[in-house]
């Protein structure tokens, strides 16, 4: 299905700007989301195509501005909820849950 | 509440990871102990090193170069080096003549067991959009001019195929060990967007 992740050849997207030295993970969120995702996948809780299917169905507007692992954690808030494995409500509740404790 | 974690309100993706990753363990879908070794191993374990012992390894032996250039797979798999985002390896060799480059134009597809988890560059739109329409000037980018009358060939990756370039062996090299040689391969020669590194 065509997409806005159907990127080559786009024009206008600016400059590429390589950072020099960079780490592994850029914050500490970015080190648990990929931990989880990986694990997750392990697990057998989605395959690698419904996982790419949950990002390339999050319309341009928030796949252009958003970073790579906040696709990853838009992906898996969806895909673990179609599959079935959580429900929007639970995920919900937890954070509000942890947005009180941390406030 | 007191405890010392809770010195600042979290922003919202770190409020929704943190939820997210609460669920899963408290469902027994993942468990943290898995999470903090598989974070473990790509921060501090997989990377380019891995990809600099096979082109070392390459430039020093021909038919392991030849080999590698066959079957991808099987030769990196023979260094050890195999596993998840890397199960179909193939590999481009640089020459005088012939320039290669490589991408993931859909996604963010990289060869892992060779070169661990890709920068933040690859993974953006700049980059993937631009490459396959203007692969001299994203080239320039990186400070890498390549001669007109160097082919540049432009390789996406997918889900399925990943690509490593061999860089050429740089000159000055004769009789170095593949351990001094791999000093001289840089992640980027193995992307394409750079060459390795002369000799000191």
């Amino acid at each position: 299905m065509n997409g806005i992740h159907d990127l080559g050849g786009l024009d206008g997207l600016g400059p590429i700007n390589p950072e020099e030295n960079e780490p592994i993970f850029h914050d500490d969120w970015e080190r648990r989301m990929f931990g989880v995702m990986i694990a997750c996948f392990a697990g057998g809780n989605y395959n690698v195509d419904e996982f790419r299917h949950g990002i390339e169905r999050m319309g341009a507007p928030a796949y252009l501005n958003t970073t790579y692992y906040e696709h990853w954690l838009a992906s898996l808030e969806r895909v673990l909820v179609e599959n079935g494995k959580i429900t929007a409500e639970e995920l919900a509740a937890k954070k509000a849950a942890l947005e009180k404790e941390y406030s | 509440m007191s405890s010392d974690h809770h010195n600042r309100p979290l922003s919202d993706v770190e409020l929704r990871v943190k939820a997210l990753e609460s669920l899963l363990t408290e469902k027994n879908l993942i468990s943290q102990d898995t999470v903090d070794s598989l974070i473990d191993t790509y921060e501090n374990k997989i990377g380019p090193r891995n990809g600099a012992a096979v082109v070392a390894k390459a430039w020093s032996d021909p038919n392991y170069k030849k080999r590698l250039l066959e079957n991808g797979s099987e030769a990196i798999a023979e260094l050890g080096f195999s596993g998840v985002q890397g199960e179909d390896m193939v590999v481009v060799e640089n020459t005088d003549g012939v320039h290669n480059v490589v991408v993931c134009t859909l996604c963010s597809c990289y060869p892992w067991p060779t070169l661990g988890l890709p920068p933040v560059w690859y993974k953006a739109a700049p980059y993937r959009a631009r490459v396959v329409r203007d692969p001299r000037g994203v080239l320039e980018e990186f400070g890498l001019t390549v001669s007109d009358d160097t082919e540049v060939r432009v390789w996406d990756s997918n889900a399925e195929l990943r690509y490593l370039v061999l860089p050429e062996r740089p000159e000055g090299t004769d009789g170095m060990s593949e351990a001094e040689l791999a000093d001289l391969v840089t992640r980027d020669s193995m992307i394409g967007v750079g060459v390795a590194k002369s000799p000191a």
